[in-house]
């Protein structure tokens, strides 16, 4: 018994001191904003890294969850004889909730994954070593626009989601399902205010920086080994995902 | 017994072959390394080291694997601190620089580490292009005039476009010499660079080792276990062990040396002072014990 | 960096679409949604009270679909809500008598227009308006008429709905 408390105590200390150490992180990198923002090529490549290269499957996963969306929803209202609420629905559903947290826990899985791994990579064949050597600070080097890469792309990517999510929710209610077309737009614009949609922005700007912030540590701190790549990559996307859905409880909350 | 040993080491100083011998002082010491101490968790890896290297000499610092070679360019380059001593690069000390200072001093020395350590998303000119483009603000054309220059003085200029990947080990290394003198360093440090190495190209970076540092008139720093390729270009040898140094001097000097550790380093014997067997108990004891059980 | 022309391109027009599709989801899904340009005629309609009504919602006869509200605004002389409906130019043949109606879709519906049939020979055309309207069901008038109606009075509740009257005359 005591062993097991014992166990959960270090656990919980060990988790204490990461978030510790994280946000010390989190402090020294926007510290350097300023100065990589200076050079901006490297974070515009970082964009692309994280955003563009995400993009496809982003667009693929919004528009099937906006066409169940519009298959569930319809089959559930019809029951209460209002399928012509569907696109106020569909609309809510995706830009204050699923469009940030599905973006998010993607984006941690494709984007969050080859972040670690590459900055883990980095440490392990000696190149952050070598650019210490070199004078250059790896934090603000290759640290930072990667990190800005994600903060960036993230509120982008979850805005293309939410869209071609009511695109498909349209596409299966309207086009496939019968639904009013008129009814479903103009309910939906009932019932949305431009707060939701702000709402979900910053939900899903508090994702990405979560998000890359645990990519970027994980793999700056990745023990220099192949086993120690995987291992930060692994946890990248354990934490972020866990990170992400806490932060939307937090945030939704407080922002009813 | 290795006590003794260093007793009977002889020391720098003596007899030296090198071209422009200043007589009898150890030359200009650009780095100065008094009575270090170093350890990590239990293991003590270094206890009272002490090391001068000469200005404008390639040294050779060779010893037995684990002996924290490495570990000593780390503290030469300021990356990690000593827990006891001093360490004296080109008059500065050590301790006494910040984050600001140490970058200063790094600006001034180059490395070259164990497998090349070139940075994967760029390619072998924007490698050796790297610090120009991180510290300098040379127009573009400039820096194409440097960088092909040092590709060229390394026989690498015609890669300029290879990515890291496409590069062997011994091109990679050599991109990484060129990239380390991109800046006009004072000082250069290798770190194991014949590891690995087919017999040419050790060939070719042991010559490039000794002509960069006679054409540009800089310090060498070579650490390194071949003994056999670093004896034929050093000009000073330290042989590290148990945490200090146990023979210094020429490569000639420690050849004839009459130490038995010196010897059997030297010779590649496989038993000696530093032990074929791993610490255990006593053969034929557990061989019984475990009968029994 | 090698490929610095393409990478920017693709970044570039990343970010492009994102900001397209943030600026689809601020203007067409919510209250300030813009229309899709017009076809068919405009007819107007006033009414005391429209309830849920909203731009966009559809206009239909005998449960079919001919049209959809484009516009809805206030008649500060008669201080009623006017409402401008688009119908479809293939449904010219409405008769000029025809009425009005707001009612409501199922449950948790939203509200429709609702034409019924005149008798006229004379169709509606461009401009015209729909005199006889009646207004939205108002869910508090209803309770409040059935509370008062065992109380006898015979009072008239003064918000649209009547007791007797199926439809009020609007004439100008």
């Amino acid at each position: 018994m005591i062993g097991v408390a014992q166990d959960l105590w270090l656990s919980l200390r060990r988790a204490l001191e990461t978030l510790g150490s994280m946000g010390l992180f989190l402090g020294r990198m926007l510290a350097y904003i300023p100065s990589a923002l200076l050079r901006f090529d490297l974070v515009v490549a970082q964009i692309f890294n994280a955003g563009a290269l995400s993009l496809v499957i982003i667009m693929l996963c919004g528009l099937f969850i906006g066409m169940v969306l519009g298959l569930l929803g319809v089959d559930l209202l019809q029951r209460v004889g209002s399928e012509d609420a569907l696109g106020a629905g569909a609309a809510l559903s995706l830009v204050k909730e699923l469009g940030p947290v599905t973006t998010s826990l993607l984006f941690a899985g494709r984007a969050g994954t080859a972040l670690a791994s590459e900055i883990g990579l980095m440490r392990a064949t000696d190149q952050l070593s070598a650019m210490q050597m070199m004078a250059v600070d790896p934090v603000k080097r290759v640290c930072v626009p990667r990190f800005l890469g994600g903060v960036i792309s993230m509120p982008l990517l979850a805005v293309i989601f939410s869209a071609i999510g009511i695109f498909g929710t349209q596409l299966i209610g309207v086009q496939v399902m019968s639904v009013d077309a008129g009814a479903f737009w103009s309910q939906m614009r009932a019932a949305v205010e431009l707060q939701d949609v702000m709402e979900g922005v910053v939900k899903s700007f508090a994702f990405g920086i979560a998000c890359s912030l645990i990519a970027v540590y994980e793999g700056f701190n990745a023990i220099p080994t192949a086993e120690g790549v995987g291992r930060a990559t692994t946890r990248t996307v354990v934490i972020s995902s866990v990170a992400t859905l806490i932060l939307d409880y937090i945030l939704t909350a407080v922002m009813l | 017994m290795t006590s003794a040993q260093s007793a009977a080491a002889p020391r720098v100083g003596a007899a030296d072959a090198g071209p422009a011998s200043d007589s009898g002082v150890a030359g200009d010491a650009i780095v100065e390394i008094r009575d270090l101490y170093y350890g990590v968790g239990h293991r003590q890896i270094f206890e009272g080291l002490d090391i001068t290297i000469r200005r404008g000499r390639i040294t050779a610092i060779m010893g037995p694997s684990g002996t924290g070679k490495t570990t000593l360019l780390r503290l030469i380059t300021g990356q990690i601190l000593p827990d006891k001593g001093t360490i004296v690069v080109d008059g500065q000390n050590l301790a006494h620089l910040g984050r600001k200072g140490l970058f200063d001093l790094r600006k001034r020395m180059g490395m070259l580490f164990q497998n090349g350590a070139l940075l994967t998303d760029l390619d072998v000119f924007e490698n050796v292009a790297f610090p120009l483009r991180e510290h300098t603000d040379l127009p573009e054309r400039l820096i194409r005039h440097i960088v092909l220059t040092k590709l060229h003085a390394v026989g690498l200029r015609g890669a300029a476009q290879m990515a890291p990947g496409e590069l062997s080990g011994g091109m990679a290394r050599r991109v990484a010499l060129a990239r380390a003198m991109v800046m006009d360093p004072g000082m250069l440090i290798y770190d194991e660079p014949f590891a690995g190495l087919d017999p040419i190209s050790l060939g070719v970076v042991l010559r490039l080792i000794r002509q960069m540092n006679d054409a540009l008139g800089i310090t060498s720093i070579v650490v390194s276990h071949d003994v056999q390729e670093i004896s034929t270009v050093a000009d000073d040898s330290y042989l590290l062990a148990e945490g200090r140094v146990v023979a210094s001097g020429s490569p000639k000097e420690l050849h004839a040396s009459k130490s038995e550790i010196v010897r059997q380093f030297m010779s590649g014997m496989a038993d000696g002072p530093v032990p074929f067997h791993y610490p255990a108990p006593d053969y034929t004891e557990q061989l019984l014990a475990r009968e029994k059980k | 960096m090698r490929q610095t022309r393409a990478t920017e391109l693709s970044t570039g027009l990343f970010v492009l679409l994102g900001f397209a599709a943030l600026f689809f989801l601020t203007t067409q899904i919510t209250n300030r949604g813009l229309s899709f340009g017009p076809s068919g005629y405009a007819l107007t309609a006033k009414f005391e009270n429209i309830g849920g009504l909203r731009v966009g919602a559809p206009v239909s006869m005998s449960g079919v679909k001919i049209g959809q509200v484009e516009e809805i605004g206030f008649d500060n002389v008669e201080y009623k809500a006017q409402v401008k409906l688009r119908i479809e130019s293939q449904y010219n043949q409405i008769p000029n008598d025809s009425d009005a109606s707001i009612f409501t879709a199922g449950l948790l519906g939203g509200q429709y227009i609702g034409i019924g049939a005149g008798g006229s020979e004379t169709y509606f055309k461009e401009g015209d308006q729909i005199e006889i309207t009646q207004s939205a069901l108002v869910l508090e008038s209803l309770i409040s008429k059935f509370l008062f109606s065992f109380g006898g009075d015979n009072e008239k509740v003064d918000d649209g709905t009547k007791a007797d009257a199926p439809a009020e005359d609007t004439a100008k």
